[in-house]
């Protein structure tokens, strides 16, 4: 099993992957790798593509067009053979309701056909890390959130593979289940398991090894949370603390050297290609007002500030294109 | 396919039906109550057809002709008519369905040796009731002819008439005419063909609602372990209601049954199968329960109750809708049920039947495998 995925220690490989639905173009023309060992963040608001995609590699999607290899197998012709090689959590809740956490398990690990020998350990193992010891005789559906997600990631790593493609699965869970469903992710990321995991949490995503930002069926930046930081955004990111900053932010916006200010905790995020000049308009704009200025520093941009700035600027560059369509 | 996946499935399936009251009271509740609404509301037997009279004659030849039908238990007489308006008002209301009128000198004209004439009415829109009565009645005049004439001879000759015909009729496999005796049989294979159809239409397109099949098309399981896995726990549910509805035929309705109790398991193990194949191949196709039930009841009920044999006779059918039955497994299973039940018969003569309905079975089973996918759309 782990022989082939991680042959050219390429997880997932992708390049031009497209799906249509009648018309509308859910993913268009995608290219990505996921090196084995790899913990993949699919960054992107609802509705990106995000899920389309994880269905594509999970080979219970067809695509429209493009190629892609999963574990070094084909996902057009060997579809069926990825997925003895892959996990699997679906972004709504999908073990059922009616069976016991016990229950669950055994039926996933009958689908999965676990050696009998290995069978009660890989059970307890689960139940275990999902910390449901007091409640495997308990009916499924009368968990809480977090349990439920817990053993779903469960059911889904039974037989152990080595690529793990997980959908939001900490949409609408509470802040200390998700944090303990990550360290579940690292904890299998340190065994050699290639996590791919998508969400529209930004402090999630800092958690990756790499990310890829999914933006309108269309993937606008893929690297590691670093280099996305540093390179992928042109302006840089003042921080400014002052009295009155929403007062203040209404100047600012009018002032040449900036492109755009936010509100931010008490002061402000500005964004500007030119940080002295900037600084200095700011100010003097300020000063002249009467404002009392904290302090303006150049700061490391947060992940958001990123995506913000990532989709802004392809929205600009979309916009003509619009336009001209019309 | 691989046995442990097919294991985990049919059990996973079982556990389902038990902890659902709704699904496992419908699967054991509906075919009771079929069967006991069809058993005792769907007799043919015709008998206390009411009559109404109007005696112009007022003898005592034609009360006594009046008692004829009074006597049998073919005919009521529900009350006397004294004039034309009460006859045609009593059958308007139906407060009978048959009127004799016997004109005034009846007993004149058989004294005289002249054929006397009689008046009988029937309600024809209930065709099927009034042939029967008419023939009933019919066979109560005629008798009443032959004794008059047999006594007339005898006054004439002193000798006794002798008729040259005489029919002895005897009917077979049931003796009694008894209706619930072949409707019956006949109803445990349609309430089969529906209870099962019904109950496996719901299963694969609750997974699909529910979003817990997006989860099971992820994985390694096959088309075939999914969909024998389910067939299963519903094929013991299936045999079960079989059961029953023997034991209902034994002890509520009394009906004989002839043959062989195991040959009678035997068929219905080959028959529901197939239908249950029939109700996930819909599930399949639908991907919505409601939908799925729906076309599922109309898919077996209409083509069960109308085109199987069971109540009416196909050699009567028009020669198109005839071949038509043919490919109504109910008709085969209806058939077997009265094979065994009535006629006592084996599998020597069943087993046309029999394979026909295997090769039915095989054909849905896979055709239910190749039609679901494991892919989303």
């Amino acid at each position: 099993m782990t022989a082939e995925s991680v042959k050219n220690g390429k997880a997932v490989v992708v390049h031009n992957l497209e799906r249509r639905f009648d018309g509308f173009v859910a993913v268009n023309r995608i290219s990505f790798e996921v090196s084995a060992g790899e913990v993949f963040g699919f960054l992107g608001p609802n509705g990106a593509g995000k899920s389309t995609t994880i269905r594509m590699l999970c080979g219970i999607l067809a695509p429209s067009g493009g190629q892609g290899t999963v574990a070094g197998l084909d996902i057009w012709t060997q579809a069926e053979r990825i997925k003895y090689h892959i996990g699997y959590m679906s972004q709504k809740f999908s073990l059922y309701a009616d069976l016991t956490v016990e229950e669950n398990i055994n039926f996933y690990s009958g689908i999965y056909r676990i050696e009998p020998s290995r069978k009660q350990e890989r059970k307890e193992w689960v139940i275990e890390m999902a910390g449901l010891k007091e409640h495997r005789h308990s009916l499924t559906g009368t968990l809480s959130g977090g349990w439920k997600q817990r053993l779903a990631l469960g059911c889904a790593i039974l037989h152990e593979p080595p690529i793990l493609f997980l959908d939001e699965p900490t949409s609408g869970v509470d802040p200390i289940s998700r944090r303990r469903f990550w360290n579940l992710i690292y904890e299998l990321s340190g065994k050699g398991v290639t996590v791919f995991v998508t969400t529209h949490y930004m402090d999630e995503a800092e958690y990756c090894d790499r990310i890829g930002l999914i933006y309108r069926g269309e993937l606008i930046a893929c690297s590691t949370p670093e280099t996305l930081k540093k390179e992928y955004m042109p302006e840089t990111v003042l921080d400014m603390q002052c009295d009155r900053p929403q007062e203040a932010m209404d100047l600012i916006e009018k002032l040449p050297a900036v492109r755009e200010v936010a509100l931010f905790g008490k002061g402000l995020h500005i964004v500007t290609e030119h940080s002295d000049e900037a600084t200095a308009a700011i100010r003097s704009r300020l000063g002249a007002e009467g404002y009392h200025i904290e302090h303006i520093d150049v700061i490391v941009p947060s992940l958001e500030d990123v995506f913000v700035s990532l989709i802004e600027t392809h929205d600009r560059m979309e916009k003509p294109l619009e336009e001209v369509k019309r | 396919m691989k046995f442990r996946r097919f294991r985990a499935i049919a059990r996973k399936e079982f556990i389902h039906i038990f902890r659902d009251p709704l699904s496992l009271g419908m699967a054991v509740a509906i075919p009771m109550l079929l069967l006991v609404l069809f058993g005792y509301a769907l007799t043919l037997d015709v008998d206390n057809v009411g009559m109404i009279v109007w005696d112009q004659d007022e003898t005592p030849t034609s009360r006594n002709f009046i008692s004829r039908f009074g006597g049998s238990r073919y005919f009521n007489i529900r009350g006397y008519a004294q004039n034309y308006r009460d006859v045609v008002r009593a059958l308007d209301t139906r407060n009978a369905m048959s009127a004799l009128v016997i004109p005034r000198g009846f007993e004149g004209q058989i004294g005289a040796e002249q054929p006397a004439s009689v008046q009988l009415f029937f309600d024809g829109t209930d065709a099927n009731t009034a042939t029967l009565a008419l023939g009933y009645a019919e066979a109560v005049a005629s008798e009443f002819s032959i004794e008059v004439l047999t006594r007339q001879l005898k006054m004439v000759d002193g000798r006794h008439m002798v008729l040259p015909l005489d029919v002895r009729p005897r009917v077979w496999f049931n003796a009694e005419l008894e209706s619930k005796n072949f409707i019956v049989p006949g109803l445990i294979a349609i309430i089969m063909m529906i209870i099962s159809a019904l109950l496996t239409s719901l299963t694969i397109a609750r997974e699909w609602e529910r979003g817990t099949m997006e989860q099971l098309i992820s994985t390694p399981v096959k088309s075939s372990e999914l969909i024998l896995g389910k067939l299963l726990p519903y094929f013991a549910v299936g045999m079960f209601d079989v059961l029953l509805a023997v034991l209902m035929g034994e002890f509520l309705f009394n009906v004989p049954l002839r043959g062989s109790v195991v040959l009678l398991f035997i068929m219905a193990g080959i028959f529901i199968p197939g239908v249950l194949a029939l109700g996930m191949l819909v599930s399949i196709l639908t991907k919505s329960q409601l939908m799925a039930s729906q076309m599922a009841m109309v898919l077996t009920f209409v083509p069960a109750m109308l085109l199987s044999g069971f109540v009416f006779p196909i050699s009567n059918m028009p020669k198109v809708i005839q071949f038509v039955t043919y490919l109504i497994p109910a008709r085969y299973y209806v058939a077997i049920q009265k094979g065994i039940y009535l006629k006592g018969i084996g599998l020597r003569y069943l087993a046309g039947d029999a394979i026909l309905l295997v090769a039915f079975g095989m054909v849905i089973i896979f055709l239910a495998i190749i039609k679901f996918k494991k892919t989303l759309n």
